[in-house]
């Protein structure tokens, strides 16, 4: 555990002004790497001004640069490849007072492991899921189940992003729990909590699996194939 | 104390594969309707095994996977012996593919095993382990804890500086 007031700060206060912030939630939402052209566009500001920005952005350590090719062309004759913005890995902290709940999740996971009491986890997690769900019920406007599950999603921090019917999602919200030997516990546990979400929605005709790609979380929401 | 992680596994050595163990007890016969899900799922989790990125060998008899070895006194213990070139692709294979559904699951199938039961450790590429030389890696992590010669995902030890004298060949 380290907490260093003046480091956590730095980060978060470039996202300070609404411009910084807007431009920043552009490039997480994309969910790949953008042009400061692209981002100038989207935030409705000249270009120039969206590439002080986004620089300040990199410079926090926020978002990082990558290049690669925004247009069709390949080969000799394309052009340079562009300077593209991506939401940076690195993670960013500020709590006040100083909380360490991913140590507290690794040192619980660790000992349910330990203890075999995989099921147990997986009950909690599906009970506290359905409650959940519950709760958000009611503010939820789309009619369409994955919709709604998707704004569900969106609002507990999982990024979903919806591709031909199914929905990725493009943030675990565990990561750092779920980089350890204890993954399969912490991805049933995820797995059970949103299944229960699902089910507290109504939305019986979701099927929600495990389905592990690298750098997104582990579970696929589709709608269920017509028996 | 850094949180062991993918990223932070150490790079297998030029010359050097990981060999991998691990041994569980299964909660009834293996041909019990409790364990119907596990065994059918050993074929394409195996065939997914042999077309991951970084797999090399693995342990199996005709039958296709390595149900019928008996490494132990007890006939319930079954065990899963294979190399891998690197720490990255056996993690990526475990724990970031459809293999991680089943271990989600696994205690429908296997008992809680009290201390270790998965030993990694690196050998020269192009040598496989017998099955008394991974037991006895797992046997010498239960005793003495992780080290450069029986070493775990969360306590990894980078490859020796030469790799060590092969103690088999493949057939």
């Amino acid at each position: 555990m380290a907490f260093d007031l003046a480091d956590q700060v730095a980060g978060v206060a470039t996202l300070a002004g609404p411009l910084r912030r807007q431009l920043y939630v552009y490039v997480v939402e994309q969910g790949r790497p953008v042009s400061r052209a692209a981002a100038a566009a989207a935030v409705g500001v000249p270009r120039t001004v969206a590439a002080f920005h986004l620089d300040r952005l990199v410079g926090a350590g926020l978002l990082e640069v990558a290049y690669g090719r925004t247009g069709v062309r390949r080969g000799p004759g394309a052009g340079r490849p562009a300077k593209l913005y991506r939401r940076a890995a690195r993670e960013h902290r500020l709590s006040l007072p100083p909380r360490a709940y991913e140590l507290a999740a690794r040192l619980l996971a660790q000992a349910v492991d330990r203890a075999g009491a995989d099921r147990v986890l997986y009950e909690v997690a599906e009970q506290d899921g359905a409650l959940a769900g519950r709760r958000l019920k009611p503010s939820l406007d789309a009619a369409d189940p994955l919709e709604r599950a998707a704004a569900v999603l969106a609002r507990c921090g999982y990024e979903p992003a919806e591709q031909e019917g199914r929905l990725r999602l493009c943030n675990c919200p565990f990561h750092e729990v779920s980089q350890s030997p204890e993954r399969p516990l912490v991805c049933g546990m995820n797995l059970a909590w949103l299944t229960g979400v699902l089910r507290a929605l109504g939305a019986t005709d979701l099927e929600v699996r495990l389905d592990p790609q690298p750098g997104s979380c582990c579970v696929a929401i589709s709608k269920s194939k017509i028996h | 104390m850094a949180v062991v992680s993918r990223a932070a596994l150490p790079v297998a050595g030029l010359g050097c594969h990981l060999a991998q163990l691990n041994v569980g007890r299964l909660q009834a016969p293996i041909d019990s309707p409790l364990i119907a899900d596990f065994v059918a799922w050993l074929q394409p989790i195996n065939a997914l095994a042999d077309a991951s990125p970084g797999f090399v060998w693995r342990l199996q008899t005709e039958a296709g996977d390595a149900t019928a070895v008996r490494a132990f006194n007890d006939e319930r213990v079954i065990i899963n012996l294979s190399v891998w070139e690197s720490l990255e692709a056996l993690w990526d294979f475990v724990y970031v593919s459809r293999h991680l559904d089943a271990l989600r699951r696994r205690r429908e199938w296997f008992d809680r095993m009290a201390g270790a039961y998965a030993a990694l450790w690196w050998l020269p590429a192009g040598t496989v382990p017998t099955v008394e030389e991974a037991v006895r890696r797992l046997s010498l992590l239960q005793r003495e804890g992780p080290g450069p010669e029986a070493f775990t995902f969360k306590a990894p030890f980078p490859p020796a500086s030469r790799p060590r004298q092969a103690t088999s060949y493949p057939s």
